[in-house]
């Protein structure tokens, strides 16, 4: 008896200093990350501009080539953490390999309600469109749920999946009904077509914190029923969750994440389907370490991808949304393929 | 049972074949009396009004005073080419559907039209080609997507689920790439770059369409042609084989006719909404039971595309192109579907 609940101590030791070193790894890339979206880019930009440029200073042309790019990493990090930690949230609200903001249609329904908010309400502030993003990744979510988990079997990847595809479909074809006659709308159809970092400033991201800082705790705070969740529904209310508030209170917080990213950055696909599956290689099931590492992963992730759509494209630049699907079509093309057919 | 009783089923089954060709003939001639009404209605409509008399004069060749340009250069083309892509994209849908034996396996959800889209794009806008060119890079940009995506559903056999979902997600990819080529060209207007990202007939020219009438009567007749082979595949591989159909050849055959048919369409016209999914479903409500509905399933694409495209022009405030009306219409009967198919516990 003591032997063996001293090779489970064992290992669970072992497991802890495992995720221990992955984590110190993963802020390290963040790290190399960060510094790496900084100093390349169409113009290469050398230490000490960058010291210059931290301190405030925008004299030469690279200096204030860095103060457009500390902001835009921010914003980087800052949406690849949140959708990162939102897809992580969703696979396990709804059991779901396969679900991601962008799959299920959150990120397309977000996108819409802005759009109409702006065209038929006249909405001009970022706090507005902030809650408009919130309610119509909201509305889509449950509609989505509702839809993929009608008749026998629940939801089934197959069936959310599809449901996600054709709500994507019906928000991105009204989102373009919507702006096509009117030039007014910034941006136009392309720019809530493809999400992206450029053009951030400290005063659009400043007003999304306190959505994201709430969402974060909110996922953060679900991470145990989450690990309830995964034994299923019935399993998990013998344990004591409350099964029902866990998963809405989750999914609030990963609908918050959601659209308070799209609200800035437009429609950003994979993300949240690709980190989940990384880390869980890394850190196991666990949704206290995965959800955390989610974030971190998500954030490098998104940075990365915006380093390599800089550097892809020059002199001009690739919006990462369309770098995060080139990246993540692959990926889930995988997961469906390391799944048997029941299972879909 | 005696030999009396036989032949009196016999009989019965051929009347009721009968009516039901009869009841499909008159089908037929009922949509393309439709269609007729609706090439009329685009030629007259426009800024100002066309009177039929004029539009009569102009298409026997004879000057009509203002009416001339608008009929023969931009509304006629618009009309034929809506006719023709639609017609492909129906046909070359109702062909997946069919040998898939899924109405959401259409060539349009499983990236297929997403694939020759964004072939054709790279080639205009990266490589400046015109014409031809086009067509061809599209059509063997449609048959890799294909092969892709089979080869990748392969795992000891092709599932049905594992295939729409791969194909789900390489359309995702693709979409994405399509919308990166359109941002780089900005010396496009918006109308030429919707055309790529949503499907549109907007300045169409009878050039653009020879194309795809060249493949629509060669593949199709060769659909048509062989399309009692089709019918016995419907069955099931094994059921096939046991009747003695050449299954593999077959097989390919109508599936490299299709994915020429999407491809060229798509090559011309963008990759129309939906009009692959949505004409199959519809073709067979309204045709009933019994074999697969190819010449109604191409009249209701043909339909499709007309209608959209008027309703788009001139029924709505604002003028949009004739995918995002078909995208809308749509979405909410794939919604509808998945309903239905999860109510009544069937697969989709």
């Amino acid at each position: 008896m003591t032997n063996v609940s001293d090779a489970t101590l064992r290992g669970l030791r072992r497991s802890r200093q495992r995720r221990g070193a992955w984590l110190l790894v993963v802020l390290l890339a963040l790290a190399g990350a960060c510094a790496l979206s900084v100093s390349l880019g169409t113009r290469e930009v050398g230490l000490a501009d960058i010291l210059a440029g931290l301190s405030g200073r925008a004299d030469t042309m690279s200096q204030a080539v860095v103060a457009v790019r500390v902001p835009r990493t921010l914003l980087a990090a800052l949406a690849g953490a949140a959708l990162g930690l939102a897809g992580a949230v969703m696979q396990g609200v709804t059991r779901n390999p396969l679900a991601d903001p962008g799959i299920l249609g959150v990120n397309a329904g977000a996108s819409m309600a802005v759009v109409i908010g702006m065209a038929f309400f006249g909405m001009q502030t970022l706090d507005a469109f902030l809650w408009t993003a919130i309610l119509g990744a909201g509305a889509a979510a449950c509609f989505v749920y509702a839809i993929g988990s009608l008749g026998r079997g629940g939801a089934t990847p197959l069936k959310l999946a599809l449901a996600g595809a054709a709500t994507a479909i019906a928000a991105m074809s009204l989102t373009r009904a919507v702006v096509l006659p009117r030039n007014d709308i910034a941006g136009g159809v392309l720019s809530w077509q493809i999400g992206g970092v450029g053009g951030a400033t400290y005063d659009a991201i400043l007003p999304c914190l306190p959505f994201l800082a709430a969402g974060l705790v909110l996922c953060l705070l679900s991470a145990r029923s989450l690990n309830l969740l995964a034994l299923g529904d019935d399993a998990a209310a013998g344990l004591g969750a409350r099964v029902a508030w866990a998963r809405a209170g989750a999914a609030f917080g990963a609908v918050l994440l959601c659209g308070a990213v799209t609200a800035i950055c437009g429609p950003i696909g994979f993300v949240g389907l690709v980190v989940p599956h990384v880390c869980r290689l890394l850190v196991g099931v666990d949704h206290r370490w995965l959800l955390p590492f989610s974030a971190l992963t998500g954030g490098t992730l998104l940075i990365v991808a915006d380093v390599i759509g800089r550097i892809v494209a020059r002199p001009s630049e690739m919006d990462v949304g369309i770098v995060t699907a080139v990246i993540g079509a692959p990926v889930f093309i995988w997961i469906v393929r390391q799944r048997r057919v029941r299972d879909l | 049972m005696s030999v009396l009783d036989h032949t009196g089923t016999t009989v019965r089954i051929g009347a009721l074949r009968r009516a039901r060709r009869n009841g499909r003939l008159r089908l037929a001639a009922g949509m393309i009396v439709l269609l007729i009404l609706g090439v009329f209605a685009t030629l007259v409509t426009g800024p100002t009004m066309t009177p039929p008399a004029d539009l009569l004069r102009v298409l026997t060749g004879e000057t009509a005073p203002g009416a001339g340009f608008a009929i023969l250069d931009l509304r006629l083309p618009r009309a034929t080419l809506s006719i023709l892509a639609g017609m492909s994209f129906g046909l070359g849908g109702v062909i997946f559907q069919t040998l898939l034996r899924n109405p959401l396996a259409s060539p349009d959800i499983i990236g297929i039209s997403a694939g020759a889209s964004a072939a054709a794009v790279f080639a205009i806008v990266v490589l400046g080609w015109s014409g031809p060119a086009v067509s061809v890079t599209a059509v063997i940009a449609g048959m890799g997507i294909a092969l892709l995506i089979y080869l990748l559903a392969w795992r000891d056999g092709v599932s049905g689920a594992r295939l729409i979902l791969i194909g789900i997600g390489l359309s995702a990819m693709l979409d994405s790439m399509i919308a990166y080529v359109v941002s780089r060209a900005p010396a496009w207007t918006m109308q030429e770059a919707m055309r790529w990202l949503t499907g549109s007939v907007n300045g169409a020219t009878l050039a653009e369409s020879l194309p795809v009438l060249l493949s629509l009567t060669i593949l199709g007749g060769l659909l048509l042609v062989r399309r009692s082979n089709l019918e016995a595949m419907r069955l099931g591989d094994d059921t096939a084989a046991a009747l003695g159909v050449p299954l593999a050849l077959d097989k390919v055959l109508a599936v490299m006719a299709a994915v020429g048919l999407i491809a060229v369409a798509t090559a011309a016209s963008g990759p129309i909404a939906f009009v692959a999914f949505l004409s199959g479903p519809i073709a067979r409500r309204i045709a009933g039971p019994g074999r697969a509905p190819l010449i109604p399933a191409a009249l209701v694409g043909a339909l499709l595309v007309l209608i959209g495209d008027y309703t788009g022009q001139h029924l709505l405030t604002g003028r949009y192109p004739v995918g995002i009306v078909t995208g809308a219409l749509g979405a909410p009967y794939l919604i509808y579907l998945i309903i239905r198919s999860n109510r009544t516990g069937g697969e989709i």
